[in-house]
């Protein structure tokens, strides 16, 4: 049974204090002020997170920025970033027999040769869940291995370290392909060609990490970077502060949802995630290899370690090479900033959520499937 | 985007959907396999929600419907009600709000309890009377267990009237008037079918809407151009084929669009825009722009319309499409796809 919040009247109420259009258009306003200051066009900014995409499609908002403001998507999808590989060791042990537990979108996401859809369809045992505790229980229910495929950024791996922390069943294992967004930024500060002039972060995940994690990265690069919730209004003022930054030439680090993230952030979730876990370098799909952008487990948790406790032979699926139309696919341009769903040529064609060919197209937080659902021509600005 | 005019080999549920998929199967398989359209008059290549046939200077209008919703009882309503209400709707948004005749066939699995027939004829004679309507012949089949689930009814209905009112007359100007309260059946169906446990009340809005509709009419005469029930695929559908057909883009203004607030919460937890979830008691109404707001009052005067809203205008530019105003900014409004769950209606 699931529950509905919502219809209680101080939620509401809530809700509609940071979706106040009266606000929003003095935001927009002073938006297109401070970016018309600015005195050059265009000026990139990027957000890191599917959430914040989301938003932006769902409330128009992209219609209203400025002309010379270009707010670029960067690799905010964790189901999209998760690297073909990774997709793969869970494909292989699944035809094993081992029965996976794993969050919804990745069931979908496409493999070198298959996805765990497919696996699923072959007769392996896939199980979606929709928190970390689901996949202790899923292992209490059975006396058959079961590994929990554990994908997404620091807010789902504090999860996963809660409930490793708390003991597992002895034949539950952890196949993480866990990711780590701030060293990301780095790589995408420094890639050729997106000439991103600041970044706003995700205010859920720095609810953990808190804002001071982003403090060493403006340091290095010069970049501002600022915290932003989830409602327009949150992007809007998030916006509004990242240009007048950017204008100011003041980089630093603003908190632009205090109501939620602290500047030292969730202290026991991070002592708990770092005990757990270790960062390491690995690919990212479609962006590139990123030190420390991976998270492992410790070596004092090999014993759940599913690279450990099975033997993955990844080249076993080797012999099918993914389809031309999925080698064309221009997710990892998309997820760099470097290109729109829009300018993929299969968009909405041969690529559809019924049948996607990259993982933009999967999952909830990918730039194609959030364009696609919010009717993929998202710049309406100006007329009628 | 499903590829224009493109039908898959087997029929998925998507064709089943009332979306783009299942006019390409009506077009390409269906209209394939029958005779000419009518000479004076709308047919199946119309579309619309029946067709219409000149008799002498007044037009029969005559539709027909199948019902296979599960479960065949729901909050708010049942498939009696259900098959009567979707049938006299779809007459009277073609202008025909004075049902002449009902037929009812129904086609049961074998051990399906004569009490639940039973309670699902008094929901139908309860419609009918709402409906001034009379069911005046029928057809009863009885399937083997498991050849069909539980209990299909399929109504026809005939109807006269003077003037028929298409899907298509839209033109740049008008005003769009949707009658209430959007996505309450089709949330109504997916609590039962997810088991959400919900606080309030999510309950059908499955209602016969002739008497508004005529309220509408009365009110507006010939300055009610379109007229359309948003069933499945729920308002987005409606408001593309009607922009599509008549050649004119629609910009909805989406803070005005009228919604319960269990059945937003109920949306909003499971990623649902509720202008594509199914309605069975409204209608949205093209009105040209000078009548719209006695319309709208003649509308919130009748008992089931007192939530009615003007949503939207036509465009000239973006013919064709259907273009969201969100108050803060504006987007396509996507048109629902693949069937958001099968057996609604």
């Amino acid at each position: 049974m699931t529950h509905v919040p919502g219809t209680d009247r101080d939620q509401a109420v809530s809700e509609l204090k940071f979706r106040d259009p009266v606000r929003a258009r003095a935001l927009i306003e002073a938006l297109g002020r401070r970016t018309a200051e600015l005195g050059r066009a265009p000026v990139s900014v990027m957000h890191v997170c599917g959430s914040h995409e989301q938003a932006i499609a769902k409330f128009g908002l992209r219609s209203t920025f400025p002309g010379g403001l270009n707010v670029i998507m960067g690799p905010g999808c964790p189901v999209c970033i998760t690297d073909t590989p990774e997709v793969d060791e869970g494909v292989i042990l699944a035809r094993q027999g081992v029965h996976i537990a794993t969050y919804g979108d990745m069931v979908r996401v496409p493999g070198t040769s298959m996805s765990l859809a497919d696996a699923q369809a072959e007769g392996a045992k896939i199980h979606v869940i929709y928190s970390a505790p689901q996949a202790v229980e899923l292992a209490r229910s059975t006396s058959d291995q079961v590994v929990f495929f554990a994908t997404g950024f620091e807010t789902t791996a504090v999860a996963t370290a809660a409930v490793v922390l708390g003991g597992l069943p002895p034949n539950l294992s952890i196949l993480s392909a866990h990711k780590y967004i701030p060293p990301v930024m780095e790589i995408v500060a420094e890639m050729p060609g997106t000439r991103v002039e600041g970044f706003l972060a995700a205010g859920h995940a720095a609810t953990i990490t808190g804002s001071a994690v982003f403090e060493p990265f403006v340091a290095r690069h010069g970049l501002p970077v600022v915290v932003a919730g989830f409602e327009p209004l949150d992007i809007l003022a998030g916006l509004v502060k990242l240009v007048e930054l950017i204008r100011d030439r003041t980089p630093q680090v603003v908190n632009m949802f205090p109501r939620c993230v602290t500047r030292d952030g969730n202290l026991r979730a991070q002592e708990q995630l770092w005990r757990v876990f270790r960062p390491t370098g690995g690919r990212w799909r479609g962006i590139a290899h990123v030190p420390n952008g991976n998270l492992r487990l410790r070596d004092e948790f090999r014993s759940i370690d599913a690279r450990r406790r099975f033997t993955i032979d990844l080249a076993s699926l080797w012999d099918h090479a993914p389809s031309a139309l999925a080698q064309s696919c221009i997710c990892g341009d998309i997820m760099a900033g470097l290109s729109s769903p829009t300018d993929c040529k299969w968009f909405g064609q041969e690529c559809t959520p019924e049948k996607p060919v990259g993982a933009c197209m999967v999952s909830s937080e990918g730039a194609c499937k959030i364009w696609h659902q919010y009717g993929g021509h998202p710049d309406l600005g100006g007329d009628a | 985007m499903i590829r224009r005019g493109f039908v898959d080999d087997k029929i998925g549920l998507k064709y089943g959907a009332g979306g783009r998929a299942m006019r390409a199967l009506i077009e390409r398989v269906c209209l394939a396999g029958i005779g000419p359209a009518p000479v004076d008059g709308i047919g199946l290549a119309a579309m619309d929600d029946g067709a219409a046939l000149r008799v002498g200077d007044r037009w029969l209008v005559i539709t027909t419907d199948s019902h296979v919703v599960h479960p065949i009882v729901f909050p708010g309503g049942d498939i009696g009600r259900l098959a009567v209400s979707g049938t006299v709707n779809d007459l009277a948004v073609m202008g025909a709000t004075e049902p002449l005749a009902l037929t009812c066939a129904v086609i049961m699995e074998e051990g399906f309890a004569r009490a639940d027939l039973e309670r699902v004829y008094v929901s139908i004679r309860e419609a009918c009377q709402e409906a001034g309507a009379t069911i005046v012949t029928g057809d009863t089949k009885v399937m083997g267990r498991g050849e069909i689930d539980g209990l299909v009814l399929n109504t026809a209905g005939v109807a006269l009237c003077d003037r028929v009112v298409p899907d298509a007359g839209l033109k740049p100007g008008d005003l769009l008037i949707l009658t209430g309260t959007v996505g309450d059946h089709g949330m109504a169906i997916m609590a039962v079918r997810h088991k959400l446990a919900l606080e309030g009340d999510l309950r059908s809005d499955v209602a016969p809407i002739n008497g508004l509709v005529r309220a509408a009419l009365d009110a507006g005469g010939l300055d009610v151009v379109a007229m359309k029930d948003p069933t499945r695929g729920g308002v987005s559908s409606a408001l593309h084929e009607m922009a599509e057909k008549s050649g004119v883009g629609i910009i909805v203004e989406e803070m005005k669009v009228p919604v319960r607030i269990q059945v937003r919460a109920a949306c909003d937890l499971l990623g649902i825009d509720p202008l594509v979830v199914a309605n069975e008691g409204k209608a949205l109404i093209g009105v040209r722009a000078g009548a719209a707001e006695q319309v709208l009052a003649a509308i919130r005067r009748h008992p089931l319309g007192a939530e009615a809203a003007i949503i939207g205008r036509c465009i000239e530019q973006h013919a064709g499409a259907v273009i969201l105003d969100t108050g803060f900014g504006r987007r396509m409004l996507a048109e629902p796809e693949g069937e958001l769950l099968p057996r609604i209606c």
